[in-house]
This record gives structure tokens, sequence and C-alpha cells, in this order.
């Protein structure tokens, strides 16, 4: 594992790609180390908010030193992010969590499955993969963001819930209209949408890494703060409890009892 | 200048600590401290058996600070000292064992397991609001406190540290009750109470529905306590609460604390503890001060 680090990014670019939806270009030397599936911690400025803001890499470009993070403005914290302009500076602390395990897909055909602000993971996932992968996209309405980047690398199917683009419903809709099929999958997204993945795995028998999220405050393991119930025993925790920081964000859906 | 304090005959290299329960077992921060440098590593308590903790959300920002409702998930007795213990043992550094249990029996059974391990000391949390059997329940009765200090003070050999909670009207009637039954020191102060709301799902943030606050936030309530308790009892005191650099910690030392533990900011800078100690230091060179102990309860 690298080693974990608090370090000053600068915002090279933002833009506002959908409602509440935004762009952020950084540059950061932790990018080097950026795996499919990792986040990174993102400090507000404020001094009533103390708690680094967990976001997803969206994209690693290793050679620039550039991460690419595309998030949802939920509160202050992010708010205050969505503000931030070309030159203005970051703390981040990265990159935490496992990621996805991309070598275990080689060879197969994979479904990667994103729902909402779960989506721009699969965007560094889908570039790291060179088989050939099914990519499936769960939006609220016609409000769009990342399909045009993520068709570069696979094909892209798009389900919305009020049906307005794609597929009317979630991607598990997109599954059955287009009868299609994986050996395994990749998901990011809501918990409904990501129970449903679990469900469908079990009754194929294929493999399916999920990424959870849950209310965090350290980042790197010592609070506890952000745990999921595993269904064995989690061999640090030695209870049925595994830190998403630390031995996620990415569980094979059989470990995780959600 | 010399940074060296000591509490019940231990010796500290420094008055600065890794709080109980925001800094795992240390190993966590390894890729942003340097252990060797901390005058002590307080571990997230540990009971005789695994527990699982509350349901989550357990964290939750507030203004200035945070509240938590972890639970004490812990790995037990066995596990912490296989793994955790041996893994601190490696570091010139003192390590102090945060105990907790449901019953008094829980915390003897600890406490004995731990009689001959490389524990400098044993902090006992009677003040974790987060549980509902145990730890707080032992913390807010003077009575209650009293007989499970002196029930701990019979089989420990290490020196007791008495965790203490702020959520109680008198912390001094506390802080008394511990001294009288043997406590060699105090640790203060434990989280304070609170509750967050979403008042657009109308739902409490936590699953717990209260949590303990921490934090900056904290930092006053936390030095008056200090200071209250540094003039009722005679035993030391490890002060701590929304510690986030070296001028909060001269602030406890100054209210009557001997040492000091950084806790939720550990969170907020993961540099935190060391930061802290060369805010220490910074301070004492600007004021010449020859020994960090010239610190202890100055305030005028």
């Amino acid at each position: 594992m690298t080693r974990k680090k608090k370090v000053t990014a600068t915002v090279i670019s933002q833009k506002q790609i959908a409602e509440q939806i935004y762009d952020l270009w950084l540059e950061t030397k932790l990018a080097k180390n950026a795996h499919p599936g990792q986040f990174v911690g993102v400090y507000p400025h404020g001094e009533s908010m103390l708690l680094p803001r967990p976001i997803s890499i969206c994209e690693a470009d290793k050679a620039r030193n550039r991460l690419r993070l595309v998030y949802r403005v939920a509160g202050k914290g992010t708010a205050e992010f969505a503000a931030c302009k070309a030159g203005d500076q970051l703390e981040i602390l990265g990159v935490l969590g496992n990621g996805f395990p991309v070598d275990k897909a080689k060879g197969k055909r994979v479904f990667l499955m994103g729902g909402g602000i779960g989506i721009p993971p699969m965007l560094e996932l889908a570039k790291a993969m060179d088989d050939k992968k099914q990519i499936l996209l769960g939006y609220r309405n016609k409000d769009l963001f990342l399909e045009e980047d993520l068709a570069k690398y696979g094909d892209v199917y798009v389900a919305t819930e009020d049906g307005s683009v794609g597929t009317k419903g979630n991607v598990m809709d997109i599954i059955r209209a287009y009868s299609l099929h994986a050996d395994m999958i990749m998901a990011c997204g809501p918990m409904p949408m990501l129970r449903a993945i679990k469900q469908y795995a079990a009754e194929k028998g294929i493999e399916a890494y999920i990424s959870l999220e849950e209310r965090m405050a350290c980042g790197v393991g010592a609070c506890l703060g952000c745990v999921c119930r595993t269904t064995e025993k989690d061999a640090h925790s030695h209870v049925n409890n595994a830190r998403i920081c630390t031995e996620g964000p990415v569980f094979e859906a059989r470990e995780v009892d959600i | 200048m010399n940074t060296e304090v000591k509490i019940a005959g231990v010796t500290f290299k420094n008055p600065v600590m890794a709080a109980s329960g925001t800094f795992g077992s240390g190993m966590e921060y390894g890729d942003f401290v340097d252990l060797n440098r901390l005058g002590a590593v307080v571990t997230k308590g540990v009971a005789n058996v695994p527990w699982e903790g509350n349901p989550t959300p357990r964290v939750a920002e507030v203004y200035g600070g945070m509240l938590n409702a972890i639970g004490l998930q812990n790995p037990g007795i066995d596990v912490f000292m296989e793994r955790d213990l041996a893994f601190l043992q490696k570091y010139d550094t003192n390590v102090i064992v945060n105990v907790c249990g449901k019953t008094v029996e829980d915390y003897l059974e600890v406490v004995e397991r731990l009689a001959d391990t490389s524990a400098a000391m044993l902090e006992i949390n009677v003040s974790c609001p987060n549980v509902k059997e145990g730890a707080i329940a032992f913390g807010q009765k003077a009575d209650s406190l009293y007989n499970i200090t002196s029930q701990i003070k019979k089989k420990a050999k290490q020196p007791v540290i008495m965790k203490l909670s702020p959520n109680v009207t008198d912390i001094t009637e506390m802080a008394r009750a511990a001294e009288a039954a043997g406590a060699d020191a105090l640790s203060m102060i434990n989280t304070i109470t609170g509750m967050k709301i979403d008042i657009h799902r109308k739902k409490f943030v936590l699953a717990n529905k209260t949590g303990g606050m921490s934090g900056p936030a904290v930092k006053p309530v936390a030095v008056r306590m200090v200071y209250q308790t540094a003039q009722a009892v005679k035993i030391p005191i490890i002060g701590m609460g929304g510690i986030a650099s070296g001028e909060d910690a001269v602030e406890f030392l100054l209210a009557g604390a001997t040492a000091v533990a950084v806790g939720a900011m550990n969170f907020v800078n993961p540099c935190a503890t060391v930061e802290v100690l060369e805010g220490i230091e910074a301070y004492m060179r600007q004021y010449g001060i020859e020994h960090v102990t010239e610190l202890i309860g100055a305030v005028e």
C-alpha cells in the first residue's frame, strides 16, 4: 500500500456539468498512486467545518499529476468546493481505500454500473480495463453527465428514472431491456441499486464488486465511524463490521450485509 | 529546554498524547506521525470480548466539532494484546491502554490481562456516552465511580487513570471520588453528549440519536473543567477537549493539566499530535521557559 498523505492541491479548472454536479481537476502528486475506485478526503476551508469530505476519483492523469473529481453539492462543505476557481488551493488527504480489483476482471465480460453520483469512479475504472465492457448508467432525468467520456471505453446504456432518456427505470431495467449478460459486475451507486445488484449477482452466480458509502470522520481507519455490516467476521475488527475507508470502499457483494 | 513530565511515577518524554478512540492503536497514523515523538499513545477502548459497536451513521459534523456514537467497537483483549499492543511495543513511547466494560467484572478481567504487558498505564473509560451498559453508568455517580475505581486499584499492576465525563453537575465531586478511591491520575474530558437532527428528513443524523461531541468547540468547557478539578484534587490531570495547536495545549497546562491529549483534531490534521508538541516547544522558546512543568497550573 502506498503511503497516505495530506497535501495541498491546486485547482486547475472547475465547471458545473449537471444540476448540483461539479467537475473539478486538481494538480497533485497524489494522482501518481491513484487506483480506480479509490477516493480522497477534501477539506473545507471554513474552520467551523472540520472533517474531510470523501470524494471518489473520477480520473487520474498520472503523467501530469492531475486528479479529476466529479462530485455532488450535498452541503456547506461541498458548496465551498463548488465555488473554487483555477488557482485556488484545497487540502486533500489521500489516496484512500482499496479500489476495484481490476486484475480480477481480465478476460471477463464485465458490467460497469454507476448510479447518480456513483458514476464518476466508473470512468477511471473503464480506462483501466482493457477487455470489452458494458457500461450501464442510471440517472434521475435527462440531466446526464460523464456519459460521453464513458462512451470512449465501452458500450454505454443509459436509464433515467423519469424515462426522458434511454430505458425508463434504473440500471437493472437496462439489463432486462437489452437482455445483457456479464461474468462480473463492478458498481457504485445508491444503496437500493447496490442491493439489487447483490441479489442479481447471487442469482446469476457471478462476482459483484460494489463500492459503499458512509459518513466518515478520519478516512484512515482509526475512528471506526464508517463501518458496514459484513457476513463473516472481519479480519481487522474481529466483529461483523468492516471499515469502508480502509477495507473498502469496494467489497465483493457476498461479503457485506447491506 | 526540557519537555519531560511524570505522572504516577511514569516518565513521559513530552506531555503530548494521542487521545483514546481517535488514533486507533497508532498503526493508522504511522503514515503521518513518527510515533516515537509522542509522549504516549492512548489506545482505543478495549473490552474483555469483542464489541460490535453501534449501527451507522456513527459520526456527524457539527459547528466547530463533531459527534460520534461508535459504541466502543473493539476486537477484544486477546486480539488487542496480540496485534495492537505488540505493534506499539516497538516504539519508544508510553502505551496507555483504555479499558472499557459493561460490568465491573469486565473491567477487572481486562485490567488483570494487562498486568504483565508493556502497558505503562491504564485509562479506565467510565465516561463513554454511547453505550447502554457500563461505561458512563459508572462515571456519573460519585459512589459508583468510587466503587469501580477502588476495585480496579486492587487488581491493577499499572497506575490507574480514571477518564471523567463532563456530563455531570459537578465534575469536582467525581474527581474527588476517584482520588479518594486511589486513582493515580485523571483524564478529562470525555465527549459532551449532543444531538443533531436532519431537518429535511426530520430524522436524527446518528443512528444512536445522541453522540459525544468533541473538537475545538468544546475546548472552553474542557479548560474550565480541568481548572476546577486541578483546584479540587492533588492527582495529576491529563487534559483534552478540542486541542488543535500548541497554544491550545498550553491553555490546558496553565489550567492545571500535567499532560494533554489530542483527539478529534487527528481527523482534521493527521499530524496534529506532533504539531501540538512543536507548538508547545515554540511557546517555551518564546517565553524562555526551561521546563514544561513550570507551566502546569501557572494561570494567575
